[in-house]
């Protein structure tokens, strides 16, 4: 909570509060801490984690979320999408989709954390997401994440060149070269990271000025 | 002082009265057509549909009780939209407190830089107009997520550009309106909130 304030007033431009092991252990997001949270901090807050059903995602709206983040359980059902979609608008719905790199420009979908591979392929299911009725598409490369590296550019470019839709990058920021990269050879609408400012290996108003230096438009 | 919300079939009014409680103002979130006319300052925020929404309106008689307000109001994002004279969303005939249209953003055809819609994210506001804003306001960022926009008209209070400039506020005599969502826009739409607070 008090990091989630702290960012905000760092000039994050939005936070996500995603319980990445929700799906995994079969438990929910904790509605309680999502309300707190959502009070003190005036920036976009968008929640993850245990979402299955329509009745979770309006307990979080009620609680101040302004978007949920569906992963696993739109990849099994993916009639979800549209169900969320219709009932709160597509604002309200980011899918988040976890990939990991076959060969060339195929990427196998995966769910539970990277953990289970499914038949679904990166590119045709974020088409397919964005059909049917998601905002935003959160694309983590599983490849990526945690090495910091960089991000998975080529593959977001590609993405972007394909929707209409506002795609978030994750997964491989380890330096502040990294993010000018994801917007530029990128074509990220945004980046996400988690660690490095946990750590505080980068901090968010160093960032933001070194993009604004380098020619990416930013809010200071 | 007590801002009435409307309540009505919408989201993200919790985001509006979070807002409101930071500023230590105090609320009601209501649908009560007494409550609405005799509160100080009333909000229409809105997150949804335009044909759908209007529907509701009408069916609840919201509509001829907002364009009668007396007191300031503040209608945001779908509520901004709605005060318009139409919404090309549903082709929809609006409230018409503003005469200005509400249009479909058009991708621009080649769209090189991959731009997206909706429009999601931080942008400017420009040219400055109403009480809504003071001078500290020019080119600050705020936050949209939209996609369909105001053109711009008589009543264009603030400036945005994205794919072509369009009104991201507007203003008529007690009626004020962003596109931006203040309650999410930080210390800047805090700022524009208690703007409108102190009116």
């Amino acid at each position: 909570m008090e990091l989630g304030a702290l960012y905000a007033s760092q000039g994050a431009d939005e936070l996500m509060f995603l319980d990445i092991t929700a799906s995994h252990e079969g438990r929910k997001t904790f509605v309680d801490l999502v309300k707190r949270i959502a009070k003190h901090i005036n920036i976009p807050f968008t929640v993850g984690g245990g979402i299955s059903e329509l009745k979770d995602a309006e307990a979080l709206l009620n609680a101040g979320a302004d978007k949920i983040s569906i992963n696993s359980s739109a990849v099994k059902n993916p009639q979800l999408i549209n169900d969320m979609a219709q009932n709160f608008g597509s604002q309200f719905v980011v899918v988040a989709i976890d990939a990991k790199h076959l060969e060339a420009d195929q990427w196998v979908v995966t769910v539970n954390g990277g953990r289970i591979p499914t038949e679904k392929r990166l590119f045709s299911w974020a088409k397919e997401a964005e059909e049917r009725g998601a905002g935003e598409i959160l694309f983590t490369s599983m490849d990526h994440d945690g090495v910091k590296q960089g991000f998975a550019n080529e593959a977001l470019a590609k993405m972007s060149s394909e929707l209409s839709i506002p795609i978030i990058a994750s997964g491989g920021a380890g330096s502040m070269a990294h993010f000018k990269d994801v917007f530029t050879a990128g074509k990220a609408d945004a980046g996400l990271a988690a660690s490095i400012f946990h750590y505080k290996e980068i901090a968010i108003p160093d960032l933001k000025s070194y993009l604004r230096q380098e020619g990416v438009n930013v809010r200071l | 002082m007590k801002i009435a919300i409307i309540k009505y079939n919408a989201g993200n009014i919790r985001s509006v009265s979070f807002a409101l409680e930071r500023l230590g103002v105090e609320y009601v979130i209501t649908a009560d057509p007494q409550e609405i006319i005799n509160a100080d300052k009333v909000i229409f925020p809105g997150v949804g549909e335009a044909s759908s929404t209007m529907k509701y309106l009408k069916e609840h008689h919201l509509d001829e009780l907002i364009v009668k307000l007396k007191q300031p109001v503040l209608g945001i994002c779908l509520g901004m939209q709605l005060m318009c004279s139409h919404s090309e969303e549903g082709d929809v005939d609006c409230l018409g407190i503003f005469e200005e249209k509400v249009k479909k953003f058009d991708l621009p055809k080649p769209n090189p830089d991959f731009i997206k819609v909706p429009h999601m994210g931080w942008n400017a506001i420009t040219n400055l107009k109403s009480r809504l804003f003071d001078q500290s306001l020019e080119g600050q960022y705020v936050y949209f997520v939209h996609s369909f926009y105001v053109a711009q008209g008589a009543h264009t209070a603030a400036t945005t550009h994205y794919i072509l400039p369009y009104s991201s506020a507007l203003h008529k005599d007690n009626f004020y309106a962003t596109q931006f969502h203040p309650e999410k826009s930080g210390d800047v739409g805090s700022r524009i909130l208690e703007n409108f607070v102190k009116l």
